[in-house]
């Protein structure tokens, strides 16, 4: 959404460029949902629409309590409501507030050929730069659970910024601020972690024999994790993925463009050459070469997998 | 509430019935959840529909709406068939013991001394045998067949699981399931805490469905204790303050009564408030009565109040009915017997039931003024809207001035929450537009009239012609001094009747209603108020949040009525000696020489555990009552009657069905829908995202829920060919709303008397103004029907029929 410090930079997509990480001290942060303390209020959403000042269009019922329908452009956080009869016949009303997850290994950020457009921060926020956005919908098609949209209006992509201005001056997102319960926590991912076992603990003393965190290390992890009940099907969540993926396709463009990428640094290396010659080293390119191995590395990894 | 919102995380056990806590109060819900981690509480939901609340709970268990008395008294049969009471708490604070007089009975349905004519009790029968002294009589053995406990455990034996399953659907094992995790509670150290709200007043026994569970609550040593009580969470911000100043039709502010017709004189009035104490050394505190009463009058009337003029008693008005509540104003307006209205605050075209009555009264007023921050319903009756709201403006002659006021946020006050706190708030914002205070406006419309009757005279100018009204701005007096006036202060020098020694100067605010006197000495606007504003300032506005012992009661945190006390009938938290029951969560304790601990005690500090003085020092026995004597219109003990609109019959007494006092006029039978045309259980509610009709008119809540419609089960949805989403017309012999339907799992069939019985879902919070899709309003379908004793209309069970339709017409 806003472009911070960018020696804030870990990540940033379609470059070649190291980031600086001079803020590599910093902890990562998470938001902590805890499911079994959520009660659906939306105060989330209200909040998320206050902070960011959204504003979609009043929709219609259309057979739940989800409103609005969907993520959106305008929506970037939504209550979601599931009803699950479980092995005992009783009811379960398993509720999720669905948004970004904040990936430490963000498919967004990998599929986008915009250079600049998606970064990720020292803390593991992962951030839209809206400026830079092509509304070319990479994103939606790199995120393995869902999230982004693209604007009708301006043809940008949208989604949760986890508060990324809100948190650069320390506050926490406006979600956790709102929510009533307590079910929305934020802090550092290890004080998060800390939190969540307490909260398992709890809930497996209550019978749910498979609660447990979900912080996915098919996407190295989230910066947003859940408490689930349930933590051996995340899917009765309103189909949050049991095991989320990048899609092949992302991997299939790697796959595809990367040996172009490569020929180009292979060519910039040429240049360097006769740069080296006419102007001395340059000991960038050497990293430069040795980060487009690394993503070239990861993809083929990816590429065999399929998505759920 | 008796307790606070912050003390229900000192509970062990939390059940939420007649209410849906989680939706409805989402904020102060965090004590539920801090009571489920930090003190491993279990939640326990009944409800008709597995709500959000639900959602969170530890077991949940179906109940026909309308048949909550009957699952109560079956957990009641329960407690006393397994002895699981608290005995020590019920012998020493309960009336358990007291013998009641021959004479009282109960058969086929009706308490002894009804009459059919009047469709009212004759409640002489239904009290103690008293001695010589003028005491109840007690039987501290239990032996005698008439002391209280046996009586009740005859009068609840009927309640079998069995027949608790059969009137209320809820499957015998889930039933009897609560009644292990409630029974569990009796124990001294343990407590379980009853939030409620709607739920269970609106109904027409909605009096007796609380009533039945501050008995268990009583059985169970659960009244008075951290983590216990009764809890009633108030579905508006103020609406505690609005009862605490008597803006009910029979009452005065501080819960005294208003004169009826027959009491002539202030002594008549006071003759049925004596309230002699019925056990030996008790307090009954309301003999008091007197002092709150003419300090009353001298705030409202001040000088003009003199005992030679009785404290201008008879400038007050007099009833010559029980009340005028809303049902009878409208029934009025109908009849063309009531022809002006001013309708401060209030939308009743969405909030009243019945709503084509309700639009047709208003139709035939002379003048309608509304006084409201909002553009409401109410103000727009008139006006078509299409089916939503299909007036024909032109047949219409109501002159209708719409007023606009400011909002809470932009003007200084005080509002009581459900925990009676007196909380002040500050301006924090200009109102719009010509928005004026409500303060300005009345005081507007005070001084127009008063200057009517004193140029015109009139029929009885007295009572507006001598109204006090020494503000220092006479136009819109400011929010802080009438504060000050509701608190009270001396009018004279107030000396120790001993000694003669000046106790409080003339002039000072008080401390405290003990200050109070019956000789025109003191004023005091409202009495369960004073010490909320003294010499030492406004204490409402406090804001320290320090917790001693992190309880929950934070002493200095704004003020609560009575006299700061966060925990109603604290005293009753120690056992006889004056030691905590619960010794981990003490509230107060005796320490030899006075009650100490972190709550103010309600009790007198200084008197002796020996002296056995009751802690239920409002009740003239000092004790919780089990058995309610004469204090309520339909018995003593708690029945299940079935709601007036009912798909069965009472299988306790076929003859009487539903309950005999219940308020209903003529014209409102013939507005009752039988089973046979209306077959299924209606039922409404709030959602979290919208408050009452006022968030309509905010965008982000009606992008959250946009749209008006109903629950439905799977089962039923099938059965009549209806789709998730699709559109519904639900009808009751009232009127019809043609919405979308939301098919869900969450509510399933249950059996009832062997039937499969459906209930329909219906939110209540649209209307045809505001920033929300139209809708037709849920008071559409409900019928006009009131509890016996509050006369709060029969909300949360009607008949009604569904059918699959098409969209109405835009």
């Amino acid at each position: 959404m806003s472009d911070l410090q960018s020696q804030d930079y870990v990540r940033r997509s379609a470059s070649t460029l190291t980031p600086p990480s001079v803020r590599s001290h910093e902890d990562e942060v998470a938001k902590l949902i805890d499911v079994s303390r959520c009660i659906g209020c939306k105060a989330c959403q209200s909040a998320c629409m206050e902070w960011n000042d959204l504003r979609p269009e009043v929709g219609h019922f259309e057979g739940s309590y989800e409103n609005p329908a969907d993520l959106g452009p305008s929506v970037w956080t939504l209550m979601k409501f599931a009803e699950h009869e479980n092995e005992q016949g009783n009811l379960e009303w398993l509720i999720r507030k669905d948004g970004c997850m904040h990936c430490e290994d963000p498919g967004c950020l990998k599929a986008c050929p915009a250079p600049g457009a998606i970064v990720q921060y020292a803390n593991g926020i992962v951030d839209f730069i809206s400026d830079k956005c092509i509304g070319c919908g990479y994103c939606v098609k790199g995120c393995p659970f869902n999230i982004p949209r693209i604007s009708k209006q301006d043809h940008k992509s949208y989604k949760c910024t986890l508060c990324s201005d809100r948190v650069s001056v320390g506050l926490e997102p406006a979600c956790v601020k709102a929510c009533p319960t307590g079910a929305i926590m934020f802090g550092s991912k290890t004080d998060m972690k800390h939190q969540a076992a307490e909260r398992i603990e709890d809930l497996k003393s209550r019978g749910f024999d498979q609660a447990g965190l979900y912080d996915p290390p098919e996407v190295g992890g989230t910066h947003v994790m859940y408490v689930l009940h349930h933590a051996d099907k995340p899917s009765l969540y309103s189909g949050l993925p049991d095991k989320p993926r990048i899609s092949p396709v992302v991997g299939a463009w790697k796959g595809f463009i990367k040996p172009l990428a490569v020929a180009g640094i292979a060519l910039a290396a040429v240049g360097a050459f006769f740069h080296w010659i006419t102007a001395g080293p340059n000991e960038v390119t050497e990293e430069d070469e040795a980060e487009g191995e690394r993503v070239l590395r990861e993809a083929d990894a990816h590429e065999p997998e399929k998505s759920p | 509430m008796t307790n606070t919102w912050q003390d229900i995380k000192n509970a062990n056990l939390v059940i939420v019935m007649g209410g849906n806590a989680a939706e409805a109060h989402p904020c102060g819900f965090k004590w539920v959840i801090e009571a489920k981690i930090e003190n491993g509480a279990k939640l326990v939901v009944v409800d008709p529909r597995f709500t959000r609340t639900a959602s969170v709970a530890d077991y949940y268990a179906p109940i026909r709406p309308g048949t909550d008395i009957a699952f109560l008294s079956g957990v009641i049969r329960y407690l006393l068939e397994q002895d699981a009471i608290q005995h020590q708490y019920v012998r020493a604070y309960t009336n358990a013991s007291l013998v009641v007089k021959e004479g009282f009975a109960f058969e086929n349905g009706l308490f002894s001394g009804y009459n059919e004519e009047t469709h009212s009790y004759d409640r002489s029968s239904w009290d103690y045998e008293l001695d010589e002294q003028g005491f109840a009589k007690s039987d501290d053995s239990w032996q005698h067949p008439r002391c209280v406990i046996n009586l009740l455990r005859q009068h609840v034996s009927r309640y079998t699981p069995e027949t608790v399953s059969r009137i209320c659907g809820t499957p015998q094992d889930k039933f009897l399931h609560i009644c292990g995790l409630i029974a569990a509670t009796a124990a001294p150290d343990k407590a379980m805490t009853s939030l409620f709200a709607l739920g269970w007043t609106q109904h027409s026994v909605g009096s007796q469905n609380i009533r039945t569970m501050a008995m268990i609550q009583l059985l169970l040593g659960n009244i008075g204790v951290a983590g216990g009580g009764m809890n009633a969470l108030r579905g508006h911000s103020n609406i505690q303050g609005l009862t605490d100043v008597g803006l009910l039709s029979n009452l005065m502010p501080g819960y005294l009564n208003l004169p009826l017709d027959k009491e002539t004189s202030l002594d008549e009035y006071m003759k049925t408030k004596q309230y002699k104490p019925l056990r030996p050394g008790q307090t009954s505190y309301w003999q008091n009565y007197r002092k709150f009463v003419v300090s009353l009058q001298k705030a409202i009337y001040g000088d003009a109040a003199t005992q030679d003029n009785n404290w201008a008693y008879d400038w007050l008005p007099k009833l010559d009915v029980p009340m005028y509540d809303i049902i009878r104003a409208f029934e009025m307006m109908n009849n063309g017997q009531l022809t002006g209205y001013i309708c401060q605050g209030f939308n009743p075209l969405q909030a009243f039931p019945d709503r084509g009555k309700i639009r047709r009264g208003l139709s035939k007023l002379k003048f309608l003024v509304t006084m409201d921050p909002l553009d409401t319903e109410t103000s727009r009756f008139w006006q078509d809207f299409g089916p939503q709201n299909p007036a024909r403006s032109a047949e219409i002659q109501t002159e209708v001035f719409q007023l606009p006021t400011t909002c809470f946020a932009e003007e200084n006050g005080s509002l009581v929450n459900s925990a009676r706190w007196l909380q002040w708030h500050w301006k924090a914002a200009e109102a719009p537009g010509e928005a004026m205070s409500d303060i300005w406006i009345m005081s507007g419309i005070f001084h127009r009239l008063r200057e009517l009757y004193r140029k015109e005279g009139g029929a009885f100018p007295d009572p507006i012609l001598n109204l006090t009204w020494k503000y220092t701005d006479p136009v819109e007096p400011d929010p802080e001094e009438l504060a000050r006036e509701m608190n009270g202060r001396a009018l004279a020098d107030l000396t120790d009747p001993a000694t003669g020694a000046v106790l409080t100067k003339a002039g000072t605010l008080l401390d405290g209603f003990a200050q109070l006197r019956d000789d025109g000495t003191t004023a005091s606007g409202c009495w369960i108020f004073s010490g909320s504003f003294t010499e030492k300032g406004n204490q409402m506005a406090r804001r320290d949040a320090t917790d001693p012992r992190e309880q929950g009661i934070a002493p200095n945190w704004a003020w609560a009525w009575p006299a700061n006390r966060r925990i109603l009938y604290n005293r009753a938290s120690a056992d006889q000696d004056g030691k905590a029951w619960n010794p981990a969560k003490p509230i107060i304790e005796w320490n030899g020489s006075r009650w100490e601990g972190i709550d103010v005690p309600d009790y007198g500090p200084t008197v002796k555990p020996s002296d056995g003085v009751g802690p239920f020092i409002m009740n003239a026995e000092g004790m919780g009552r089990l058995f309610a004597r004469d204090l309520m219109a339909d018995g003593p003990f708690p029945e299940h009657y079935e709601p007036l609109e009912s798909p069965v019959e009472n299988v306790l007494h076929p003859k009487v069905r539903s309950n005999p006092v219940a308020r209903v006029f003529a014209s409102d039978r013939a507005a009752f829908g039988t089973p046979q045309h209306y077959p299924y259980v209606a039922t409404t509610y709030r959602l979290t995202e919208h408050f009452h009709f006022w968030t309509k008119h905010a965008l982000i809540n009606a992008i959250l829920q946009p749209e008006e419609f109903v629950e439905i089960g799977e089962v039923l949805a099938k059965e009549k060919g209806i789709e998730q989403g699709g559109w519904v017309k639900v009808s009751s012999k009232r009127g019809e709303v043609v919405c979308k339907a939301y098919v869900t799992k969450r509510i399933k069939p249950l059996l009832v008397d062997g039937k499969p019985t459906h209930v329909i879902g219906v939110p209540l919070h649209w209307g045809f103004t505001g920033q929300a899709r139209k809708g037709y309003g849920a008071n559409t379908l409900t019928p006009s029907v009131g509890d016996a004793n509050t006369q709060t209309p029969e909300f949360k069970a009607f008949l009604v029929n569904v059918e699959k339709t098409g969209a109405p017409a835009a």
